[in-house]
């Protein structure tokens, strides 16, 4: 009894003078974890590519700034399944000493990891989960959510589609948390500008034959069919709808798109289609210089999610510097105290609630022809300003944000 | 307009014809499955994989060699067939005395690492696969149109369930075959070589999903998770049906194909879960499967 209490007093004091001693970097060491899809549905536009991307921000970070400090990156798979997530991240926290942990493509693994987080009080800085509970309801202070979400994707598009006549709508979406959440917000813009929603369709996720679905959604009558999926749901809904004739005739709006699912239709399946991203590559000559080194190491130009994690990365490594520490708080005040200058996004910010704030890009996919090399394929119809782009803090459901 | 429970009559006719569009696809599936576990007794888990591997060839002898659509029909399962015979050679031939456990556990093995390399080398978006021109278009029903290229994948697996099962219960070198499942040791005796018939076996069963590939390349994405999604389903129709029974798997992947259909105008939600719903009920009355013998 008494050989314990020795102990754990020693093991007090020791820890007191570790704390204050330390160069403020703890062991001299920032690590970054990448917790992503590395094997199922979303590897295309997270995978190795978002692992590429920080280790990308990493290397540009220690060419330039040449830190005292060494800077890790860590990798693994969550397998988009919640528990999976919060067991790394706890691993990773409580054994390995990563101090902050990035992407997160789904959201039950970005809500589970989020929280493991805030118990450890580490940083978590997501970019490819969608769900606006990640700033709302699950919100907290030491999570930013970087790139986008279904609120923004689905008021670019809806929106756009609207205001070029396509009043009438009938949803196809997949039945789960974000597909319903998407549809919700999609409905809501919907019928904000003036249209009217007919109907939907929850398919099961994740499907392979949608004619079924589609079917329906013929029978509606309506303009425009909305698709409330991701990935290869909505790939293969786009696909089969042309083959039942139902495209052109009434139209799809794919409401979370990425450029590799662009990609892998091919134009003659999606030309004309509207779609919003945060990011394209050929948008400017300082995104065209950056995705053409990615492409270099990666044979693929990112998406925005990959984009997106250069991004969050380089910016939290510059609150590390400007700190010189990698206190949780600290540096996280670092990060909301200045503004997101990159590539990536002009004077970006982040709020109170975890978005980071930044213009979103309203696209529409070339015809074939227009395509002149590889991966050219979108025009950029419309920048939506950041003040429009996402949830007004006004509807926030977040406990942070004060009213 | 005529309606029954409310949902028109018309609609009700069109996705019963799609029902039987996928259960085109269970059908021809389950019935590899059902001869490979029948002549074999290997629970072949990598069924999926060899026909997701079936569409990606049909994809890269488009892609890289310009091998058309028909062509690719009749060389793919070929292909596929032949693979399947090198893994039944060099691995599956070990296991026939051992407990099922060890064919499944292999066979799962084999599907992981085959769906692996396909994914490292192709990413998971899917590639892919136009319509061959003579099947592109549609046939006014009256009640829907559908597509040419749906009727012909109606067609062709029906005309391949129903020769496989002449093929099996019809004709003399099905008999042989039979009798070899029966009773391998006396069926040698009779000079009958038995290990090549079961090679061949394999081969065939695995190049019925080669096919099925091919013919699911244009109507779905190529992509290496394809088979993965449906390998489920098509355990829940050979257990349904009866393990190794021919005839019960073709009717029985038809038949659920034309329920899951139902369900998706009904109550969509539970368009996916409905086949093992069944599968329950069915094992609950009928342990051996609808056509299955009890032994």
């Amino acid at each position: 009894m008494k050989k314990t209490t020795i102990a754990t007093a020693l093991a007090a004091a020791l820890s007191l003078t570790a704390g204050s001693a330390a160069a403020q970097i703890s062991d001299n060491i920032v690590k970054i974890g990448v917790l992503t899809d590395l094997s199922g549905a979303y590897s295309d536009l997270a995978g190795t590519g978002a692992v590429e991307a920080v280790k990308m921000a990493v290397e540009d970070f220690k060419a330039k700034e040449k830190p005292a400090y060494a800077i890790e990156v860590v990798a693994a798979d969550h397998q988009n399944k919640g528990d999976i997530a919060s067991n790394k991240a706890r691993e990773w926290f409580d054994r390995d000493k990563v101090d902050v942990i990035t992407d997160m493509v789904t959201t039950s693994t970005a809500l589970a990891a989020m929280k493991v987080a805030k118990d450890k009080n580490k940083i978590a800085l997501i970019s490819g989960a969608a769900s606006t509970r990640i700033t709302n309801e699950d919100c907290n202070d030491v999570t930013v959510h970087w790139t986008y979400d279904t609120y923004a994707v689905a008021n670019g598009t809806a929106k756009a589609v609207v205001k070029q006549g396509g009043k009438s709508w009938f949803f196809l979406t997949a039945d789960y948390a974000f597909g319903q959440s998407l549809e919700k917000d999609a409905s809501d813009v919907v019928a904000a500008n003036g249209g009217k929603v007919l109907g939907s369709v929850r398919h099961p996720f994740p499907g392979t034959d949608f004619s079924s679905f589609l079917l329906k959604a013929q029978a509606s009558g309506a303009q425009v069919i909305g698709l409330a999926n991701a990935g290869t749901d909505t790939t293969n809904s786009i696909k089969q709808a042309a083959e039942f004739g139902i495209t052109p005739k009434q139209s799809l709006a794919g409401l979370l798109m990425f450029i590799t699912d662009i990609h892998s239709l091919g134009l003659k399946a999606t030309q004309g289609m509207y779609l919003t991203e945060a990011f394209y590559w050929d948008a400017n000559d300082e995104t065209r210089a950056w995705s053409k080194r990615f492409f270099d190491r990666h044979k693929r130009m990112p998406t925005m999610v990959q984009a997106g994690l250069y991004s969050a990365v380089s910016h939290y490594l510059k609150a590390v510097k400007a700190t010189g520490s990698d206190d949780t708080q600290k540096v996280m005040a670092a990060m909301k105290k200045t503004k997101i200058n990159d590539f990536f996004a002009k004077n970006g910010y982040i709020r109170e609630d975890g978005r980071m704030v930044h213009d979103m890009y309203l696209m529409q996919v070339k015809k074939p022809e227009e395509s002149k090399y590889p991966w050219d394929y979108y025009n950029v119809r419309q920048t939506i300003p950041a003040a429009e782009a996402f949830q007004p803090l006004s509807l926030s459901k977040c406990s942070l944000v004060k009213k | 307009m005529t309606e029954i429970f409310g949902v028109p009559i018309q609609a009700l006719l069109g996705q019963l014809m799609l029902g039987l569009v996928n259960g085109s696809f269970y059908a021809m599936l389950s019935l590899g499955l059902a001869v490979i576990f029948g002549m074999l007794n290997i629970i072949n888990f990598a069924h999926g994989a060899l026909y997701m591997m079936g569409a990606f060839l049909a994809w890269m002898g488009l892609t890289y060699w310009g091998i058309s659509y028909g062509w690719a029909l009749l060389l793919v399962p070929i292909a596929v067939g032949v693979f399947g015979m090198v893994i039944e050679r060099t691995m599956l031939q070990w296991l026939y005395k051992l407990d099922h456990l060890y064919g499944l556990l292999l066979t799962f093995g084999l599907a992981l690492i085959i769906e692996g390399l396909f994914r490292d080398q192709y990413g998971v978006s899917g590639l892919p696969y136009e319509i061959p021109d003579l099947l592109t278009g549609a046939f006014n029903l009256g009640f829907m149109f559908l597509p040419k290229y749906r009727a012909w994948v109606i067609f062709a697996s029906l005309a391949v369930c129903l020769a496989t099962w002449f093929g099996i219960e019809k004709t003399r070198l099905g008999a042989y075959l039979r009798a070899a499942t029966e009773n391998p040791k006396l069926t040698q005796a009779f000079g009958i070589n038995v290990p090549l018939m079961v090679m061949l076996t394999y081969g065939f069963g695995v190049g019925l999903a080669g096919f099925a590939g091919v013919l699911a390349a244009p109507a779905f994405q190529v992509n290496p998770l394809m088979g993965s999604h449906l390998i489920i389903v098509v355990f829940a129709v050979v257990v349904i049906g009866g393990m190794g029974s021919i005839l019960g798997s073709i009717l029985t992947g038809l038949g659920l194909g034309v329920i899951e259909g139902l369900t998706k105008v009904f109550y969509s939600e539970a368009s996916s879960t409905v086949v093992f719903v069944v599968m329950v009920l069915v094992l609950l009355v009928r342990p051996a499967g609808l056509f299955g013998r009890e032994k």
